[in-house]
């Protein structure tokens, strides 16, 4: 199977580091295999060879020659370089002054434009918005329908297209429409195009003059080839896009196409998709991903969903009862509820530094639901105190949760582990650790 | 019968016929490539050696070859020229095509029409690859063929995909079956099996919900599936067809791998093919797991999926 851009790196970078000094002929044979590494993450060749270029442009020169760990500076070069290329700061969607705002979703079909539309809608209605969502999608059948039924999900008002078969009347009703409604932002999910079909691209022009959307996001899929490049170019071109978002990243496509992508429009890469739930779009940081690529995991991410997830006051009380040693099962059992809450348990591993091996390990999300049930099927008193559960309790309990005293007795060692790495964890101050609390 | 699909394609395609937009659609991936190839080769008539092997080498990456595969190609074609096999710059584009062509020819399998019924066809792919569209045309395909096509809403799980089946349902007038949305899809096909052997169906078509190749769940929910397809029925899937846009980059081999390792693979469906991209991530494909591609997508009306043909496909893309 194929390495990660990151699995590629990290030995290269390995060989680098373990080098006393660097001269013109190894750092060659680094950027020989970096270059390959971005070739085979599907960035555009172009791109890679001006990034290969300005490395050793970085690298060899007295940049170096002043270092006295030259490893670790063509390790820092790289990755400032990749930063540099991913853009250097995350950004969000810009809303007008005037409400409301208008966001046009455009791209290839099957990119992902009516998914991240919804998945837009919820993460802005959840910061209090109230979106507006539009389906200007006439050609593919039941997209119209697709976009209704996801709304409804979200309890997000969408505009009624019906019959209508002219995307921009459809636009401009439902800008008019909104305002009269007091929505804002209005979210368009356009129909799927090929950027070289002159007819399709001409209607989304016709669109823009319309309705002057103040954001357009190309939505863009993270496993696109070489050919990245040229989409994002013709889009731009023709519409001037805005920001992009970037979806199936939670595939192991190793998204070379945002280095392209970014690379040749300067625009932003506003949000990435990652997963097949409405909840799973998050903004996109340049830095983080940059780390990711070069094997330094993700745990900013990881900090940033915990945070949203867990509510200071729980922290707050579970820090308290770790603490104080009352940590039970009980609590135990909220716990699992929250991390399920933070999505599905393998993406959350794949975040973690030194996770990179387990990678392939099999996490089965069923377990947590397997043992909630064990908890569930106990007493509120053997829940307090784990000590008493003895045999002829372990037989009710693994009866009652259909499932084996085997798995009672594994629950309860996962148990008394956790409680004790807790205890640990509580003296290394847990609450700035986790990043629980401000 | 024959009535019914022509009006309801008349109704809804107004598109040019069939071979102007297979060629409409070869054309772009033949223009982008060529053009960059004559402009190479043709420059110089004599071979100039290392400018040209890194002029080539881009086009080749460009085309999604893959670097590894594109690197192998040179070395050969490097070789070659030092034991003056090849003399002169326009022997080159003879070269590389013959290398291609000949690495797809030999692993390109016939399609399988066996007379068993129903005839059963699963199609899996990831999100935005274009299963339910391919199906349809292949519906339309069959229906043209006077076969009796039915056609399984497998994917429960995408808002409106079954909706969007049973539209393609209704435009290829084939039989439709479906649940509700969230339906167990094992389910559906069950259904559906026993529905095509009592309704004397030929043709029985399963679409499945999108998913990454990278997650087991669903992985094992298409095994699952296929599980179901053999029990009833010994000899089944007849075919289990991978949709891959033709966009996508190295990522494809994984693709295909991880759906391979499931289910294993009897062909691939190269969808999007009139775009600029060129799909050259199938010859590695090919090469690798020796899984033909076996139609190619071109175009969004009714007739726009093709026979795959391997020396048309090289020659479009030298």
């Amino acid at each position: 199977m194929f390495k990660n851009l990151s699995d590629r790196l990290e030995p290269i970078l390995k060989k680098l580091k373990g080098r006393g000094k660097l001269n013109e002929e190894n750092i060659r044979e680094s950027l020989r295999e970096i270059r390959i590494a971005l070739l085979e993450a599907d960035v555009n060749f172009k791109i890679v060879k001006g990034f290969i270029a300005r490395i050793a442009d970085k690298a060899v020169g007295s940049e170096v020659m002043e270092s006295l760990t030259p490893g670790h500076q063509v390790v820092k070069i790289v990755h400032e370089e990749l930063i540099h290329l991913l853009g250097s700061e995350s950004s969000q969607i810009t809303f007008s002054r005037q409400p409301p705002t208008i966001i046009l979703m455009v791209g290839l079909q099957g990119s992902g434009k009516t998914t991240s539309a919804a998945k837009l809608a919820k993460k802005l209605k959840d910061e209090g918005e109230k979106p507006f969502l539009v389906p200007a999608d006439v050609y593919r059948p039941a997209a119209i329908e697709q976009l209704n039924i996801l709304g409804e999900k979200l309890d997000a008002e969408v505009f009624a297209t019906n019959e209508q078969k002219d995307p921009v009347k459809i636009c401009r009703n439902a800008c008019a429409e909104a305002i009269e409604k007091g929505l804002n932002p209005i979210i368009i999910d356009t129909a799927g195009r090929l950027h070289v079909d002159e007819k399709l691209m001409k209607e989304l022009k016709n669109i823009k003059v319309e309705i002057e959307p103040h954001e357009i996001l190309l939505v863009a899929d993270a496993m696109t080839g070489q050919e990245a490049v040229n989409i994002a170019q013709s889009f731009d071109n023709s519409l001037g896009i805005d920001g992009i978002i970037l979806t199936k990243m939670d595939g192991d496509a190793r998204g070379g196409a945002a280095l392209s992508i970014r690379e040749i429009t300067g625009k932003p890469i506003k949000f990435i998709g990652v997963g097949e739930k409405l909840e799973a779009l998050e903004a996109f940081h340049p830095d983080r991903l940059a780390s990711r690529i070069l094997g330094m995991g993700d745990v900013l991410s990881l900090i940033e969903k915990a945070k949203s997830t867990v509510s200071n006051d729980s922290a707050e009380d579970l820090y308290k009862k770790i603490k104080k040693d009352t940590f039970s099962l009980e609590d135990f059992k909220n716990q699992l509820a929250q991390i399920k809450k933070m999505g599905p348990l393998d993406k959350l591993m794949g975040m973690l530094p030194g996770m990179k091996g387990l990678k392939n390990i099999k996490i089965d999300d069923k377990a947590i639901v397997r043992t909630e049930a064990i908890i569930n099927s106990m007493t509120s008193k053997e829940r307090l105190k784990h000590q008493i559960i003895n045999g002829n309790r372990k037989k009710r309990i693994a009866k009652g949760s259909g499932t084996h005293v085997s798995d009672v007795n594994r629950l309860l060692k996962q148990f008394v582990q956790s409680k004790k790495m807790m205890n640990k964890f509580s003296k290394m101050n847990l609450k700035n650790g986790l990043g629980m609390q401000r | 019968m024959q009535f019914a699909v022509i009006i309801s394609v008349m109704a809804t395609q107004q598109k040019s016929g069939y071979l102007s937009s297979l060629k409409k659609g070869l054309s772009k991936t033949k223009s982008a490539l060529a053009g960059g190839m004559d402009k190479i080769i043709f420059k110089a008539k004599k071979v100039d050696e290392s400018l040209m092997i890194d002029k080539l080498e881009e086009l080749l990456i460009s085309a999604d070859l893959g670097v590894k595969f594109t690197l192998q190609v040179l070395n050969d074609l490097r070789k070659d020229i030092k034991e003056r096999k090849i003399k002169e710059s326009r022997e080159i584009k003879d070269f590389l095509k013959e290398k291609i062509s000949g690495m797809l020819t030999k692993k390109n399998a016939e399609i399988l029409c066996r007379n068993d019924s129903p005839h059963t066809v699963m199609v899996v792919g990831v999100n935005g690859s274009g299963k339910t569209t391919t199906i349809g045309k292949l519906a339309y395909q069959y229906s043209c063929e006077d076969k009796k096509v039915l056609l399984a809403a497998g994917d429960t799980f995408r808002a409106a995909a079954i909706k969007q089946l049973q539209i393609w349902a209704e435009r290829t007038c084939s039989d439709f079956i479906s649940h509700q949305d969230g339906a167990d899809p094992s389910a559906v096909v069950f259904d559906s099996m026993k529905a095509a052997k009592a309704r004397g169906k030929d043709i029985l078509i399963i679409d499945t919900a999108g998913r990454l190749h990278t997650n087991t769940n669903l992985m094992e929910q298409l095994k699952k599936i296929k599980r179901v397809i053999c029990k009833e029925m010994e000899d089944g899937p007849h075919e289990i067809l991978l949709i891959m846009d033709a966009t996508t980059g190295q990522n494809g081999l994984s693709q295909a791998k991880m759906f391979h390792e499931a289910l294993h693979l009897t062909g691939i469906v190269l969808t999007k093919l009139d775009s600029t991209s060129k799909g050259g991530i199938v010859v590695q494909i090919i090469d690798e797991l020796k899984v033909p591609v076996k139609y190619i997508g071109i175009g969004e009306g009714l007739e726009d999926l093709k026979v795959f043909n391997p020396e048309e496909f090289a020659n479009a893309l030298f």
